[in-house]
């Protein structure tokens, strides 16, 4: 059993042409002949373009557009916890609860987010609006707690903040 | 000693310091001009005199460091910034990178012009979103000026700059996981040797360095080696930023010299513990791999390699993760266990098997449900993984256990014999 999701009614998704050019930007990064470099960050670019995860087609796709092994790409995917193998809500909410963040009460952090939302942790809400994740730390130590909502930090977190940010979210 | 100093972040409270133009204004790509006048021989000669330790948490000197890169060789010579901050406790590179991004790339023009390099990596953190941004910026600013591409500040010296977004992975901070995750492959760190000054990045001679100490390399060429190492103590010279996080006041990014109390660096600095000094518990003093020393350590011991490494732990990232009395060590532990078993990339035994022991062990103990012989038997696991793995991923996990059983066993023995914590 794959603990990537095999997605077959999907169709092979493509770039458009503007993210292709992104992609030859990418590929000016590195050595011609060090190409398969370019995998990883032509994953990032592969999940914004495709709904914020990675299907298995969606694997195969990179693949064949940086021009590595198959396995190569699932083996990457797989080993990088950003790499999202499932579907996510519209809105990713990661909490870090790691040692200076649970210091700074990161426990009340998760437990307003998941009575705002009502989804539990490494859950989405039915209207796929929200997921919720708890990660390891985000580096952002000295303005704990701290979460991301898709790329974007939110620090020096307090419940009514945490209520606030959700409220104000598109 | 004057603790005034500012090397990394002397610029930082200047509007838009992140610009080329303010950053240019303020001295910026000056020492990397002095330096593409110098002899790459006299350049590395500065840094070794500096005796800058690396700022990453291995402690390794630099100078030396970039020394190892071999002179008669005709494979192509690469210079990585390793950006993947992801120790917990630490994020001052974060501050560096948003701040003085240009301070970063200039102290990389001059690496490598000394070590022959005419392409370099930063590796960033994956989550760093913005900071990547704000780096590519950067680089294609300095490109805009001159100070990257074909002729580097007008001189015959090539050097290419790009940068490389992780993808949430600790391990990758480790130099020969980030090589291979810069080449595309899952970040599972090399044996060594070869050393990456040999076989690195494509096979090429390969430095890595830490963003802090890269980007003090301009300061030394400025004024030179024996004025950077007249800062700080013997043996650990320099300034250095610490984190300062969890119960303090002031929760900051501090930049001071080497050598300073902690009790200082602490009260006078970060605010004081929330509290009163009285409250403190202990403080993990180097990033969460550390070893947790209690308060009676902390009233004495100073801020440096050798001290802290004296006092039973080491000085690591510089990242000081203060904790009052309200903390549960044993829980504060088992936290960061888990954090461990899930970063251990899986392919040494010891630290696939042992992370995931320790972890499930110290659940048992926070839970209620451990035995006295479960103590012991954390020591035990831990001795089978530390010094028995390809990188340090699997010392790290155990030195905070172990640490932290040497200082607050009265804690352990409580969770065993009561089933919960002593505080509350």
């Amino acid at each position: 059993m794959s603990i990537m999701q095999e997605d077959t009614q999907q169709d092979k998704p493509q770039f458009s042409a503007s993210a292709m050019k992104q992609v030859e930007e990418i590929f000016s990064r590195y050595p011609d002949e060090r190409r398969a470099s370019a995998l990883m960050p032509v994953l990032h670019l592969a999940q914004s373009e495709f709904g914020g995860w990675l299907s298995r087609p969606a694997l195969d796709y990179v693949a064949e557009v940086v021009g590595v092994a198959p396995i190569r790409c699932y083996e990457v995917a797989t080993f990088y916890t950003m790499y999202n193998l499932k579907p996510v809500g519209k809105y990713h909410v990661q909490v870090c609860t790691n040692i200076a963040c649970w210091l700074c009460d990161s426990d009340n952090v998760v437990k307003v987010l998941e009575d705002k939302v009502q989804a539990k942790m490494g859950g989405t809400t039915q209207d796929n609006r929200f997921t919720l994740s708890e990660v390891e730390c985000l580096g952002a130590c000295i303005n704990a707690p701290m979460m991301q909502v898709n790329d974007d930090y939110y620090e020096n977190l307090t419940a009514d903040r945490v209520a606030e940010i959700i409220d104000r979210l598109p | 000693m004057s603790s005034k100093v500012q090397i990394l972040f002397k610029n930082i409270h200047k509007k838009d310091s992140h610009t080329y133009k303010v950053a240019r204004d303020g001295g910026g790509y000056k020492q990397a001009e002095k330096a593409l006048n110098m002899s790459t021989e006299d350049v590395i000669d500065e840094v070794k005199r500096a005796g800058i330790r690396g700022r990453g948490g291995a402690g390794f000197p630099a100078g030396l460091k970039w020394s190892f890169i071999p002179k008669d060789n005709s494979r192509a010579k690469y210079l990585v910034c390793n950006a993947d901050e992801g120790e917990p406790g630490t994020c001052k590179d974060r501050d560096i990178i948003r701040y003085a991004p240009h301070l970063l790339i200039e102290g990389m023009i001059i690496a490598a012009f000394a070590v022959g390099a005419e392409r370099g990596y930063i590796y960033i953190r994956g989550e760093f979103v913005k900071e990547a941004k704000i780096l590519e910026k950067a680089i294609q600013e300095a490109k805009e000026n001159g100070f990257l591409g074909d002729k580097v500040g007008g001189k015959n010296f090539r050097f290419e700059l790009a940068v490389h977004r992780g993808a949430g992975a600790y391990v990758c901070g480790e130099e020969t996981g980030l090589i291979e995750s810069l080449e595309g492959k899952k970040g599972q760190p090399r044996v060594k040797p070869p050393f990456p000054a040999n076989i690195g990045l494509w096979g090429g001679p390969t430095v890595i360095n830490n963003v802090e100490t890269l980007s003090s390399i301009p300061s030394i060429i400025e004024n030179g080696g024996d004025w950077y190492g007249k800062l700080g103590v013997e043996k650990s010279s320099g300034t250095k930023l610490f984190s300062i996080s969890g119960h303090v006041n002031k929760p900051g990014n501090y930049e001071v010299e080497l050598g300073i109390p902690m009790k200082t660096l602490i009260e006078e600095y970060a605010g004081g513990v929330r509290g009163g000094w009285d409250n403190l518990k202990g403080v993990i003093p180097g990033g969460a791999s550390s070893a947790v020393l209690p308060k009676e350590v902390c009233e004495t011991v100073t801020m440096d390699y050798d001290a802290i490494a004296k006092a039973g732990s080491m000085l690591g990232s510089g990242a000081m993760i203060v904790m009052d009395k309200s903390v549960c060590i044993v829980r504060a532990i088992e936290r960061l266990s888990r954090f461990y078993r899930h970063e251990s990339c899986g392919q040494c035994t010891p630290c696939r098997e042992g992370t995931g022991w320790l972890s499930q062990i110290m659940t048992r103990i926070e839970s209620g449900k451990g035995v006295e012989d479960d103590i012991d038997l954390l020591l035990s696991i831990g001795n089978n993984i530390a010094g028995k793995t390809i990188c340090a991923l699997g010392d790290a996990a155990v030195g905070p256990v172990s640490g932290s059983i040497k200082a607050f066993r009265d804690e352990y023995i409580y969770h065993v014999e009561h089933g919960r914590c002593m505080v509350g």
